[in-house]
């Protein structure tokens, strides 16, 4: 009964937002028309400013890196919450049930097809995370796609692999130099007198991989940092089969 | 009357919105609720990019095309960029809270939650 008056309730309420948001919408300008100066001003200036060919990737981790700063620590924070919550009390008895064995042999097709999808995805993403100033990537992209490889692995059943490459403090110390060499990299610039997180690095040919200066250093950063954080998360979800034991109730 | 594609980006991320909030309002199931939470917020997403598209633009990416070529806004696809990323960070933040919900209270619904206690 509650949840009908709640559901009721909403619907009214909804259907008032729903019909003063159409009525707002349809005097705004119209779609298609883009007409603010900003994003023309830093599409036209972002080349020849910082030598980055990416525009949304000099306003990332450049125009906007103090923004960007931000939200790769809401990210931190995130991952470091997952972390506490799904942890082990130290009290906590657990029950071994055995760590899943890897059946052998694996399928033929399986084994065939995911090897070399494993291999292209490393490289793909290196080259993603590398070429984020010239073509679109960048560090966020490329920590999604190289935090994919150990999943690949656990798909093909190789559990003993994925063990191995989620190992915990190795992982965890990835993430936080990530963060940490960001925020560095943002101090590096005040004791060269400049202000946070400016541009400090040689900007190099228009074009070339090494180029942009400290734009293609922090997406980098942010590429391990984002990695390390998609391991983490995976590993606190799949910690009872990776260790093998489960919490005795 | 304004041609219809005029709006339609605006009314389909306010549709997203109200489809989110119905979700989270007739939620009885957790997970339910934070797929929704996820739902409501892609509707952002479209908000933004549909501000910043134009008709004929090019990507904001010079590596092909000369300087000086008009393109879409690049600053809302930068905004977008870093929120896709937290934003899957976040729903796993909030699926390790239901399953510790799960294991102090015994129930995933939200109605069920009572483990608040003065």
């Amino acid at each position: 009964m509650r949840e009908k008056v709640r559901t009721r309730v909403f619907f009214i309420f909804g259907g008032i937002f729903l019909f003063f948001f159409c009525y707002s919408a349809i005097d705004l300008p119209p779609w298609g028309s883009y007409r603010g100066p900003y994003g023309d001003v830093i599409a036209r200036v972002s080349v020849y400013e910082r030598h980055a060919t990416d525009s949304v990737n000099a306003i990332n981790y450049d125009y906007r890196a103090f923004d960007t700063l931000g939200e790769e620590f809401i990210l931190f924070a995130a991952v470091l919450g997952v972390m506490m919550l799904l942890r082990r009390d130290e009290d906590e008895t657990t029950r071994n049930v055995g760590k899943v064995e890897d059946r052998h042999p694996l399928s033929t097709t399986v084994r065939t097809t995911a090897m070399p999808a494993i291999a292209l995805t490393v490289v793909f993403g290196f080259y993603i995370g590398l070429h984020g100033q010239l073509t679109p990537g960048g560090g966020f992209q490329a920590g999604v796609i190289l935090a994919s490889v150990p999943f690949l692995l656990y798909v093909c059943e190789n559990t003993e692999s994925f063990r191995r490459i989620t190992s915990h403090t190795t992982v965890e110390a990835i993430d936080a130099l990530g963060a940490g060499s960001y925020a560095l990299i943002g101090l590096a610039s005040l004791v060269l007198g400049m202000p946070f997180l400016s541009n400090f690095l040689p900007l190099g040919t228009t074009g070339n991989v090494f180029s942009s200066g400290t734009i293609a250093l922090i997406s980098a950063c942010i590429g391990f940092e984002v990695t390390a954080a998609f391991l983490l998360v995976g590993y606190a979800y799949l910690e009872e089969i990776i260790t093998g034991e489960i919490p005795e109730d | 009357m304004p041609n219809t594609l005029h709006f339609l980006p605006y009314f389909v991320s306010g549709w997203l919105f109200f489809c989110g909030l119905y979700g989270l309002v007739s939620s009885r199931h957790l997970v339910h609720s934070v797929m929704c939470l996820a739902v409501l917020q892609s509707s952002t997403y479209i908000l933004l990019l549909g501000v910043g598209y134009r008709v004929g633009g090019a990507a904001p990416i010079f590596a092909d095309i000369p300087p000086g070529t008009v393109t879409v806004d690049p600053i809302v696809q930068a905004l977008m960029l870093t929120d896709v990323v937290v934003e899957a960070v976040v729903v796993a933040l909030l699926l390790a809270m239901v399953v510790k919900a799960h294991e102090k209270s015994g129930t995933v619904s939200p109605d069920e939650l009572r483990t608040l206690r003065g």
